[in-house]
């Protein structure tokens, strides 16, 4: 085999130690370079193996850097090198958004991980981005605290979380990635590494660029640390749930429980195709206080109201599989009864068995259909779903689909601000290496 | 960078053209109105000044001043505390007094509408008839705008646990620095693409000027339970403070003041704290009746461990509103003990609260300079007072570096060089000491993105602005600013 100069010339940047990468001021979250675990001798970069896709683009090579300078290095010659690069960390996402245009490089961040600060009495933690969101709970749990973000697909990063700013139920008490994370450090397209924010909770020293690479899939810059606020972890829990016959009245009972007093950590509605809805509220706080809390809401829902203290199954999870449809539905809150109604009846026009699951308490909902799905079918029915988030004030967007789907549908819809976004990708990657083509507008 | 009697009086035609010429001021007397904002010791006199009635003609006011190349400076009530919308002399004030409509409360969204002049209290008072209330409240709240909350991310004495204004503002639309006008995020959440609205709230200014703001609105609270608690030091209420968070607490509000606050506050509004107080503690939980009932009692009774001397609760709103009269007058009430004073901000964690105001007292006394420390506890932001006399020689100065050695001191212990009162201009200079060059150039690339010519509030946050270019990165040329002759501007 032919020697490949390209893979020589990355191996040799990664063998670099980067002294001119900044030390962390006391400010910024967590540390580049240093205390970094796992130097074993396993190769940093590779040739790419036939799993190296990227909603099925081949990549040519794979680097897995072990710390913040590394990964610098790394994208300092991907940019000499005029190498498009792909970000992945557990590669649960990676059939998100479309298929790059063009990739030579995955940089994958499994080797960046641990936790690098707990400080419990300032609840907050800085954590490197490759680090598992379900290994989180292990090191936070010992002391009452939690980051209080859902998994809703296991084995995912947190660096992949923020990349595409995933939330679950319990978003409705303690907001998204956005409202969590509270510095950030970066490596740019160019390898320059940077950060913001810090690990402090209220902070408004300049631009807040962690938020501006929430949801960003990654087409900004690689995400290599994240500083998040913490919360104490309740006492006592009370999921209570109620099983109901059409959807118009889980939407008008999601309603009656917002207007209510009982402060939600959650208020989830489930519709499986085919079956009966289940309207859920998750109470949280002092065990006295949930328990007076889950008879009111007992009392709201109505007689066949049931509580438990371990979610309903499903709960917090997409409803999709792998290679499944996925979609995700926003709505002004007063739009949410026409949303699911509607949704389902658009899903009955189109002979689709559409799964519904989301957060009722916050206007937003994820649906599934079989990947088999004929793709006219799925494309009429997104141009339905569009139609009617649009008329209540959201959006639909295809999250993931079949290469047919892909082929088939505008995966994002309108998106505004289209132009500003542009010029924002463009001043970040002006070359267009990091995953192009993968986000809103072909950026 | 002075321009021309003629450039001025052309723009000035051009703006009155625009929206009408009675809400363009260019009268010397008149224009000194607008020649501060809350941190008075800056003083610029505008070039001119518009006053815009929609969103509309403040896109024509930014279009205008591209075209002439002149810097624009946006203004709300003009409360800011760190310069942020202190006029340039060369540039025009976008002042957005004419834009103060409540334009929609739909408590069935949780979502209110209104422009940028619209006062902070005010969404609170127009949505509690429905159960509803804008949660971030900045003790200017009677009188500071959303506009202004928005470019500078104000939060509050509940940000604790409501968060800032970022956390509640779910949609803009703003006319951007080329004089677009752009709506971004929306009445429903996760709108797709960048989150270029995170971006913009708390930008200061310098990303382009809100002219319609969606904020959430959130449920009054059930129950609202508030207690004062009086201290012999500093030390035992911080530690009360540490043993509250512990209990894995998230009150509403934790806020304290020193023995000096306290006597000013005395002094101006006759709060009628504990005597003898050498720390006073307010702790408001909010929530369901009965988690709030569960949660006073461990509240009280942590208080009392920690060494508290007397804990009165308040029976009522009205004396829940004097526990509050003195934390919320106390800036102002410094005055009644010292001729001048330096409001500070800066943010530490909160576990270094005990080092911070040793290191603070120290500082006070080496320097001779008095300071008087009020902050939000639960989240370890400061406000240290720094006390002087101008009219005494010298004084000025040290109060300077006291003020100056306590953002330091924030640094030093990973803290912020401000919690809410922003940037501005009064420490764009500290920034070099929180953020790289390579952080505060990256931080330039967006500003680059959205205002390439550097005219929205130039001089503000970023000590030292970057020249844009036609896009950075690889294939950098001459300079398009510089060939212009602009490059002065920044």
């Amino acid at each position: 085999m032919p020697a490949d100069r390209t893979l020589d010339q990355l191996r040799a940047a990664a063998e670099v130690r980067p002294r001119d990468v900044p030390a962390p001021r006391p400010a910024a979250p967590g540390g580049a370079a240093t205390g970094d675990p796992g130097h074993d001798d396993g190769a940093v970069v590779r040739t790419a193996g036939e799993h190296d896709t990227i909603a099925g683009v081949a990549a040519r090579y794979v680097a897995a850097p072990r710390d913040t300078g590394q990964a610098a290095a790394l994208l300092r010659a991907a940019a000499a090198l005029d190498l498009a690069v792909t970000f992945r960390g557990g590669g649960t996402k990676q059939d998100w958004g479309s298929a790059p245009r063009r990739l030579d490089l995955i940089l994958d961040t499994t080797a960046l991980t641990g936790v690098v600060e707990h400080a419990a009495g300032d609840l907050i933690t800085v954590v490197r981005a490759g680090t598992r969101l379900d290994e989180l709970p292990a090191t936070l749990a010992g002391a009452g605290q939690q980051l209080a973000l859902d998994v809703p697909l296991p084995g995912g990063t947190v660096g992949g979380a923020v990349a595409t700013n995933t939330s679950g139920p319990r978003r409705m008490l303690y907001g998204t990635v956005r409202d969590l994370l509270i510095g950030v450090t970066l490596v740019r397209a160019d390898g320059v590494v940077a950060h913001a924010g810090g690990k402090v909770v209220k902070n408004v020293a300049g631009y807040d660029l962690g938020k501006l690479v929430t949801g960003a899939y990654g087409t900004l810059g690689l995400i290599t640390e994240c500083a998040f606020r913490l919360h104490p972890l309740p006492a006592t829990v009370a999921y209570v749930s109620r099983a109901v016959d059409d959807l118009a009245e889980a939407g008008r009972l999601a309603g009656t429980v917002r207007a209510a007093q009982l402060v939600p950590t959650a208020l989830e509605v489930d519709a499986p195709a085919g079956e009966r809805a289940r309207v859920t509220v998750l109470l949280e706080g002092t065990p006295a206080g949930v328990a007076a809390r889950a008879a009111a809401a007992r009392r709201l829902l109505g007689a066949d109201a049931t509580d438990a203290d371990q979610p309903p199954g499903g709960w917090a999870r997409h409803p999709w599989r792998d290679g499944d449809v996925g979609l995700k539905l926003t709505a002004a809150l007063s739009g949410v009864p026409r949303l699911l109604s509607d949704a389902r009846a658009a899903a009955d026009r189109h002979d689709l068995p559409l799964a519904l699951r989301g957060s009722a308490g916050v206007g937003v909902l994820y649906a599934g259909l079989p990947g088999a799905s004929d793709p006219e079918r799925v494309a009429g029915l997104v141009d339905a779903l569009r139609a009617t988030t649009g008329a209540v004030g959201g959006h639909t967007v295809v999250l993931t689909a079949p290469a047919p789907v892909r082929d088939r549908v505008d995966l994002w819809g309108p998106v505004h601000g289209l132009e500003l976004m542009r010029r924002v990708k463009q001043r970040f990657d002006p070359d267009a290496r990091l995953t192009p083509g993968r986000f809103v507008g072909g950026i | 960078m002075s321009r021309t009697t003629t450039d001025l009086e052309a723009l000035a035609a051009a703006l009155r053209a625009a929206i009408g010429a009675d809400r363009v001021i260019s009268d010397r007397q008149q224009l000194r109105t607008y020649e501060c904002d809350g941190l008075a010791q800056y003083k610029v006199i505008p070039a001119l000044v518009a006053l815009p009635a929609d969103a509309e003609q403040c896109a024509a006011v930014v279009r205008a001043c591209v075209a002439a190349g002149t810097p624009f400076v946006a203004r709300g009530s003009g409360t800011g505390l760190s310069g942020g919308a202190l006029p340039r002399a060369d540039g025009v004030l976008v002042v957005a007094s004419q834009m103060r409509d409540i334009l929609e409360i739909a408590p069935d969204d949780e979502r209110a509408v209104v422009q940028p002049g619209v006062i902070n209290l005010a969404v609170t008072r127009a949505a509690t008839p429905y159960g509803y209330y804008y949660a971030p409240d900045p003790s200017s709240q009677q009188i500071c705008s959303i506009g202004g909350n928005v470019a500078e991310n104000s939060g509050g004495a509940h940000c604790l646990k409501y968060g800032f204004t970022t956390n509640h503002v779910l949609g803009v639309e703003l006319v951007t620095p080329d004089g677009d006008r752009v709506r971004l995020g929306g009445r429903a959440p996760d709108a797709p693409g960048y989150d270029l609205l995170g971006a913009f709230v708390g930008s200061e200014g310098t990303l382009g000027i809100a002219t319609e703001v969606t904020v959430r609105l959130t449920r009054l609270p059930e129950s609202v339970r508030t207690l004062l608690a009086a201290f012999e030091t500093t030390d035992q209420a911080g530690a009360a403070t540490s043993a509250i968070i512990a209990a894995g607490v998230v009150p509403a509000a934790v806020e304290m003041m020193d023995a000096l606050a306290i006597e000013a506050a005395e002094a101006a509004v006759h709060c009628g704290y504990p005597p003898g107080a050498g720390a006073v503690l307010i702790v408001e939980l909010d929530g369901p009746e009965p988690e709030v009932a569960a949660q006073f009692a461990q509240v009280e009774s942590l208080c009392r461990e920690n060494r508290a001397f007397e804990i009165r609760i308040a029976a009522d709103d009205a004396e829940r509103a004097l526990f509050w009269k003195g934390r919320k007058s106390a800036f102002a009430a410094v005055g009644r003990i010292s001729p001048d004073y330096i409001v500070q901000d800066g943010v530490i964690p909160r576990t270094a609260l005990s080092e911070v105001l040793r290191r603070i007292g120290e500082l006070s006394a080496e320097r001779g300079i008095r300071v008087a420390n009020v902050f939000h506890a639960g989240d370890g932001n400061l406000h240290p007072l720094v006390l002087f006399d101008a009219a005494v020689d010298g004084e000025t100065v040290r109060a300077e570096e006291v003020s100056g050695a306590i953002l330091d001191l924030c640094i030093t212990h990973g803290g912020s060089i401000t919690g809410e009162h922003g940037v501005g201009m009064d420490k764009a200079k500290y920034m070099p000491r929180m953020f790289t060059d390579d952080d505060l150039d990256t931080m330039q690339l967006l500003r680059c993105a959205f205002d390439p010519d550097g005219l929205a509030n130039p001089g503000k946050v970023f000590p030292t602005p970057r020249l844009c270019g036609e896009v950075p990165g690889r294939h950098k040329g001459v300079h398009p600013a510089q060939e212009a002759g602009l490059a002065e501007v920044f």
